[in-house]
């Protein structure tokens, strides 16, 4: 009996992958978590293990294409008797998966036995995990009304498309027509298919074109998502490093005997703002939709340079590490990150990124927030300057912290006493404070 | 122009329209000597006559079969009902004889009576002087149903009743006779039986109300426009039956949200005929459900006046509502 593999989702927001290589050919045993094909997401390069052991017995994907997430690859036999046909009501369903009413007494119907999937769809769902209430909730805000359904098609906009101000967030006749105003402006374009062709610059002559790679494509969709989407805030503090500075010069030969690892400023700075985000834990949630969930865990993103692209590895529950444990976990992903061998799991679950541009030696920048995150913290290059203190003129390192937020779920307000709190720890450090 | 209270302006109707047809009578109980239990016709009789104006025995059933054949006699006469309540005896009369006779006679004759009923919710009115009926006839074909609610539209549709060839049943809210005043024109005019009047222009919904319950419904769409900005379209059918639906549907489409409002009791009544008319043939345009307030199915009306309170809509429950369907 042949069971099919679909494209995993390798990844939260992944909805694709691109079968990059075949591992196994057709007609190979495969044992179960045996990698038989090469995947490329946006996210991450990886390879596919097989859920199944048995003979693989058809290919459904050439090398090179990309798939949406759960679409079949593969077909794996698994034992049993050999069938070279699947029975025909599984052929209907899988030749038919478009047909949302198939026609009665038609093989994707048939009179007598209900297939399985339409058996799901005409099941009650009132089984008391409240499934139903959640889709009765989400049909009633994409159908919105009438009026609005008819608004909708006239003007080839989704309705889910539209930020709603009615009844529990419905999109109300009112909310449709300023959309449409709002958009109506533009030349006015035929209403386009999902996949609408991009409009092309023009090109001059010795101009060179670069396709775009997954990941490229994954920036460009998430940080134009991010922006369009999250009305961003920003807002700066300086910090004095200066005796952080002096820390770490004392302590960084030792680390590294001690533990193996480069003793840099991110780890104090990741640390100091998983504990202001612990007193500040409106800066670890997520908009969605008309509430805020407020995140449990602080998995810290760790924004990654790769000259060509930036990636953001995540430390999960890093409210949970020392110092010392946040400074391997930071470097390791780090390593990984540049030899390319993160898998999914190590982008996924971010409730929180940390930023340091420093590194390059950035002085001020506005961070684009990693959407669905609330917010952003941006470490900038520690500089020596003369400053003011107690009446005198010092000279002192100091470093530019900020953070953009997104102004729905936040103020000014908790944006700087968060900011404060990363700055307060950071000050605490002198020369004689422990490294543990 | 003058500010009259509803019963006055119904009496300068009546008085009017005596004055300029002499086939115009006016007959109930009550109505001659006493001046009616309501003043309505108080110095009819002094003015017209004992012949014009005269008192009835205590049967409805005899009231408006008299005026049936007075009628088709060449009369006009205006037959009171003292209370909606006591209307069942003459059911027969009105929707199998008065209702009927022109379709029967093949057109020889008409029937232009006006059958005059107080109705609805007083204090203390309790189960025989508080009953809104005008669904018991809005099912009639051949009958028309009308119910006015300010002084300055029912005098001048009470005018055109009478002058109607056909049959009409008249609908005063008894509580309004000296609540609602209004400056009412001093000049000969008649409002239309045939079109509902939009009492107040408004783009975020619309109110499609009759009798006591228009008047709430009105104070609230102005302290709505005040406080919230919503702005409120109030429609008064003023003909109960049949339904003007050309203005009905215009408002509904325009604001695409639609709340009926009135005092009778909902299951069966004219309340759902508009919300039906609205859901059938304004369905692409609705941003919200077609929504009602009306009295419980419950016998009309409870004496105690804790429990009149409860079953009569309050005018806090029909903002509420307005505001609830406003935000849809």
């Amino acid at each position: 009996m042949a069971e099919p593999i679909t494209m995993p989702q390798l990844g939260e927001s992944v909805t694709e992958g691109t079968i990059t290589r075949w591992l196994k050919a057709e007609g190979d045993e495969v044992e179960q978590d045996e990698p038989i094909a090469e995947v490329d997401t946006d996210k991450v390069n990886t390879e596919l293990p097989s859920p199944l052991a048995g003979t693989l017995q058809k290919l459904l994907i050439s090398e090179g294409t990309t798939v949406d997430v759960g679409a079949e690859i593969a077909l794996v036999a698994t034992g049993g008797e050999e069938t070279p046909e699947s029975p025909p009501r599984e052929d209907a369903a899988a030749e038919a998966p478009t047909e949302e009413f198939p026609a009665a007494h038609t093989e994707a119907q048939p009179v007598a036995s209900a297939s399985p999937t339409a058996r799901t769809e005409t099941m009650p769902g009132g089984n008391g995990n409240g499934r139903s209430v959640a889709d009765a909730e989400e049909l009633r805000l994409r159908r919105s009304s009438p009026v609005v359904r008819r608004l909708a098609a006239e003007h080839g906009v989704e309705i889910s498309s539209i930020p709603g101000t009615g009844t529990g967030g419905r999109v109300t006749k009112k909310d449709i027509e300023s959309f449409v105003e709002d958009q109506e402006p533009a030349p006015k374009t035929p209403p386009e298919p999902a996949r609408a062709a991009p409009q092309r610059v023009a090109a001059h002559d010795g101009d060179r074109i670069e396709e775009l790679t997954g990941i490229r494509r994954a920036i460009a969709n998430r940080m134009a998502l991010s922006k369009r989407e999250i009305p961003h805030a920003w807002t700066l503090v300086e910090v004095d490093m200066t005796g952080l500075v002096a820390l770490r010069e004392r302590e960084k030969t030792a680390f590294m005997e001690r533990e193996g690892v480069k003793l840099t400023y991110l780890p104090f700075i990741v640390q100091a703002a998983v504990e202001a985000l612990r007193e500040n834990p409106v800066l670890n949630s997520v908009w969605d939709g008309d509430r805020i969930v407020l995140r449990k865990k602080v998995n810290i993103g760790v924004a990654v340079d790769l000259e060509d692209a930036l990636i953001v590895p995540v430390i999960p529950n890093a409210d949970e590490l020392n110092l010392t444990g946040l400074a391997r976990r930071i470097d390791a992903v780090v390593k990984r990150a540049r030899s390319g061998e993160l898998t999914a799991d190590d982008v996924s679950g971010g409730t929180f990124t940390v930023n340091n541009p420093g590194s390059l030696g950035s002085v001020a920048s506005a961070p684009i927030i990693n959407h669905p995150q609330a917010a952003i913290l941006q470490a900038e290059a520690i500089v020596k300057r003369p400053v003011v203190v107690d009446d005198a003129i010092a000279i002192r390192s100091i470093m530019n912290l900020e953070v953009s937020f997104d102004h729905r779920v936040l103020d000014g307000g908790v944006a700087l006493r968060f900011l404060n709190a990363v700055k307060r720890r950071l000050e605490e450090y002198g020369p004689e404070s422990g490294t543990g | 122009m003058a500010t009259k209270n509803l019963l006055q302006a119904i009496h300068d109707g009546l008085a009017e329209e005596m004055r300029a047809d002499e086939t115009v009578m006016v007959m109930g109980e009550d109505v001659g000597r006493a001046g009616g239990v309501f003043r309505v016709t108080q110095g009819l009789q002094d003015e017209f006559g004992e012949a014009r104006v005269f008192d009835t025995p205590l049967a409805e059933s005899l009231i408006v079969g008299s005026a049936i054949g007075l009628s088709v006699n060449g009369m006009r006469p205006v037959a009171e009902i003292q209370f909606a309540d006591f209307i069942p005896p003459a059911f027969d009369q009105i929707v199998n004889e008065a209702a009927l006779f022109y379709y029967r006679s093949n057109g020889a004759y008409t029937v232009p009576i006006t059958i005059r009923a107080p109705y609805g919710v007083v204090p203390g009115g309790a189960l025989f002087h508080s009953q809104s009926v005008e669904a018991f006839f809005c099912n009639t074909p051949g009958l028309k149903v009308v119910a006015p609610t300010f002084p300055a539209d029912a005098k001048g549709a009470l005018k055109s009743a009478i002058r109607d060839p056909n049959p009409v049943l008249f609908l005063e809210h008894k509580k309004a006779y000296r609540l609602l005043k209004g400056e009412v024109p001093d000049d000969d005019y008649a409002v239309p039986l045939d079109r509902a009047k939009v009492h107040r222009e408004g783009t975020d919904l619309t109110v499609i109300s009759y009798g006591l319950m228009l008047n709430d419904v009105m104070l609230a769409a102005e302290k709505i426009s005040g406080e919230h900005g919503i702005e409120t379209e109030v429609v008064e059918p003023i003909s109960l039956y049949p339904l003007d639906r050309e203005t009905i549907l215009s408002s509904a489409k325009k604001t695409g949200k639609t709340l009926v409002v009135s005092e009778a009791n909902l299951e069966g009544s004219v309340s759902g005929e508009i919300a039906a008319l609205v859901a059938e043939h304004a369905f692409e345009w609705l941003d919200g459900p077609v929504r009602r307030i009306g009295a419980p199915d419950s016998p009309a009306a409870p004496f105690a006046k804790p429990l009149t309170d409860a079953f009569v809509p309050s005018a806090a429950a029909i903002e509420a509502a307005m505001l609830e369907l406003a935000r849809y």
